[in-house]
């Protein structure tokens, strides 16, 4: 069969469709305006046009984390990219497999300062898994399949693809490579299993064994393996902000997210075990706090990753193993099927009174609303898990909110959590719900939300209108900066600097404007009815504004610098 | 301590400013940096000395691994090791430092590539020590301009960096 010569723009296209991708998220202009003549003729993927770039890339995010297909995102050149770059670091600080497509000026343009020209590969290098900037129509077809291989192999990634407008309209002869290999790209997927029999072995000889997992585990799809493990083991198991849904929260043998916002149970749990075992997590800082004081003498620390680069890089880890996780458990629970021996029951019996122990402080309270009282944020989260079913799809923003939205509904299973943990980017919410409902249609998504992050990609009620995106729109609207607000009083003498928000929006309005139904909520006996009613509007954007507590602080709360035993509790204040 | 990676990496546009940029990005320290295409004009070589921590050094390898474009990294330092710089220094030699100046070009073995009545241009080869020496030894006055290549380092014997 002869190849078929196609013109740059139509390879690109091809690409696309060769990779079953359904939806395109874009912006046109003018670098890009052949490939968009492309998409126009075709019907193999559907393109949604946001309102800003940043959203492109926050939707096609998010369509990746919360399905097993891969987010694209197309921009022009200059502006397009640049206000495209924040989404694409968000992306890059949570492992999140996607492919930007950036339109650039002209080769023969390049380096002149032509209209709409940014250095697009030099400005996104630092914040993406790989970029390529392509100089020839003939190497097109095989940097986009780079591109998709590069993303999705590994630990996972942005990967981006520059390509000049003159590239677009070169001709060439198209064939879509099926496979390919990279001598310098093979990373190690599959686990030593001399390393896997060391860590069964520690686990089953542990007294005090510790389960603590993060994003690897849901961007792997091994929660069902994860699952398994632990229930075989007998421990107890904590999720990371990235990792909750990885393990079912209903499980008893769940003790809550750990970190600086995590429960009393598991962050004492992480500190005081004996072998700790680490799934697909990298001991970030919101997590174990200060390194120094995490450090104990004598526990054994097992660390599964697919990125040898995590292992050791904050902690010192006593059996690392390279692989994708969902293997490595898979031989795990093999060697646990063929042999009959488990951890010491009179150990992890004696190990389970103490977490209980941990777990009847409590931590996880607030005080309810009395009478005519101020809505609690945390009493909306959870009327919104009663009103879901706890099934829903859950985007955040950042701050307040995120934290509360965490802590108080469950997740039972993974990508139905949403969120930027590691950049900590406000205004991703109402972008991560388009993308998340568009890749789940019949599920309800739900953006929990603040006044603060929610201005910052506001413009998007325009596309969820243009789009039909039913989603639910949680705003947490304390009239301040919550979490801003929150160190200001802990830490800066109640000298609340640029926190409160003056001259809000009525939202209301705001969602009507846009062709939205809004409604705004004051009351506490009103919260839970109102969300039902929202969550029975299937087919509608409901904005709520809940005018909450402003007073309402987060905890438990470990200080900045602190270690995990450090912890602020609400009682204590 | 003092640690030199050799880097055998694909000879693209723009994989060297991957390689400065992860150092600057992370805080790890270039002393040193040589790069040129090898006998395969598909790939470079590079050498970088560095100095950090044994944490930091292998930080820094896994680091410079995840880069799509790295194809190998080896620690020269792990091993018996040979490096080499090269120095041409310009040095004002008229009246009584002529004669002087040659006399140390000698004792360094170096070699005398240019000459005017005023300056002698005098290339060096050897390792950083080497050359740091040279410079003690001659008087700062009479350095007019010097100009290094960085080291470049290769193992020993069977060590061979090769895909």
């Amino acid at each position: 069969m002869t190849k078929p010569t196609l013109t740059g723009a139509e390879i690109v296209v091809r690409c696309i469709a060769e990779e079953n991708v359904d939806f395109v998220f874009g912006y046109p202009g003018g670098a890009v305006l052949n490939i968009y003549d492309e998409i126009f003729k075709q019907d193999k993927f559907k393109h949604v046009l946001v309102r800003h770039e940043q959203a492109a890339v926050h939707a096609a995010d998010a369509y990746s984390r919360s399905s097993t297909k891969i987010g694209v995102a197309l921009v022009t050149s200059g502006p397009g990219l640049t206000n495209a770059v924040t989404g694409i670091a968000t992306a890059y600080m949570d492992s999140i497999p996607m492919v930007i497509i950036s339109g650039q000026v002209p080769t023969h343009a390049i380096g002149q300062d032509a209209f709409q020209e940014c250095d697009t590969v030099g400005i996104t290098r630092p914040c993406v898994k790989h970029n390529f900037l392509v100089k020839d129509v003939k190497d097109l077809a095989l940097t986009m399949k780079k591109a998709f291989y590069i993303a999705t192999t590994g630990r996972p990634g942005p990967v981006l693809v520059d390509i000049p407008k003159d590239i677009t309209q070169h001709s060439c002869a198209f064939e879509y490579p099926k496979e390919i290999t990279m001598r310098s790209y093979n990373p190690v997927i599959k686990g030593h299993s001399g390393q896997i029999k060391k860590a069964v072995d520690l686990l089953l000889n542990a007294k005090r064994p510790m389960i603590y997992t993060g994003g690897g585990v849901v961007l792997n799809d091994a929660a069902a393996q994860l699952t398994k493990l632990v229930r075989m083991l007998g421990t107890p198991c904590t999720n990371t902000l990235m990792g909750l849904g990885g393990f079912p929260a209903s499980d008893p043998q769940f003790v809550g997210m750990l970190g600086m916002h995590g429960t009393y149970e598991a962050n004492m749990a992480m500190q005081e075990c004996d072998v700790l075992f680490a799934v697909g997590a990298r001991f970030d800082d919101r997590v174990i706090g200060n390194p120094g004081h995490f450090f104990r003498e004598g526990r054994k620390i097992i660390h599964i990753d697919i990125d040898p680069s995590s292992i050791s890089k904050r902690v010192k880890v006593d059996v690392p193993i390279v692989g994708y996780v969902r293997d490595v458990l898979d031989e795990m629970i093999a060697m646990l099927e063929q042999s009959d021996k488990r951890p010491d029951p009179v150990a992890l019996k004696a190990w389970w009174t103490t977490v209980k122990e941990w777990q009847s402080k409590k931590c996880m309270v607030y005080k309810a609303t009395v009478g005519d009282g101020k809505i609690k944020p945390q009493a909306v989260v959870q009327a919104l898990w009663r009103a879901t079913g706890g099934d829903a799809i859950i985007t955040s923003d950042v701050g307040q909110h995120q934290m509360w939205a965490a802590q108080y509904y469950p997740f039972d299973k993974p990508r139905k959590w949403i969120n930027s943990g590691g950049l900590g980017t406000m205004g991703v919410g109402i972008p991560y719900a388009m993308g998340a409902q568009l890749a789940n249609p019949d599920a309800t998504v739900a953006c929990i939300t603040g006044e603060g992050s929610v201005q910052m990609c506001i413009q998007e009620l325009s596309t969820c209108k243009q789009y039909n995106i039913p989603m639910k729109i949680i705003n947490l609207n304390n009239r301040s900066l919550g979490m801003v607000r929150q160190w200001q009083e802990f830490f800066y003498g109640n000298r609340y600097a640029e926190s409160y928000m003056h001259s809000l929006p009525d939202f209301v309005k705001l969602a009507e404007a846009y062709g939205h139904v809004g409604m705004k909520i004051e009351k506490a006996g009103d919260v839970e009815g109102a969300l039902r009613e929202a969550v029975a509007l299937k087919d509608r954007l409901v904005f709520m504004d809940f005018i909450t507590d402003e007073t309402e602080n987060v905890f438990p709360m470990i200080p900045g610098g602190k270690g995990l035993s450090e912890m602020i509790l609400a009682e204590e204040l | 301590m003092r640690h030199i990676l050799s880097v055998l990496l694909e000879n693209e546009a723009g994989a060297l400013s991957r390689v400065v940029g992860l150092f600057s990005a992370r805080g790890y320290n270039i002393d040193s940096l040589s790069v040129a295409t090898t006998e395969d004009i598909t790939m470079s070589r590079m050498t970088i000395v560095t100095h950090g921590s044994d944490d930091v050094i292998e930080q820094i390898t896994k680091q410079l691994n995840k880069l799509i474009e790295v194809v190998k990294v080896v620690d020269l330092t792990d091993g018996n090791h040979i490096e080499r710089e090269l120095m041409l220094v310009k040095v004002r030699a008229a009246g009584k430092d002529r004669d002087e100046m040659k006399r140390m070009a000698d004792i360094f073995r170096g070699r005398i590539l240019d000459v005017t009545d005023k300056s002698y241009t005098i290339e060096l080869t050897g390792d950083s020590h080497k050359l740091d020496a040279f410079i003690s030894a001659i008087e700062p006055g009479v350095i007019l301009e010097t100009v290094r290549t960085g080291a470049s380092g290769i193992g020993r014997g069977e060590r061979i960096l090769k895909i």
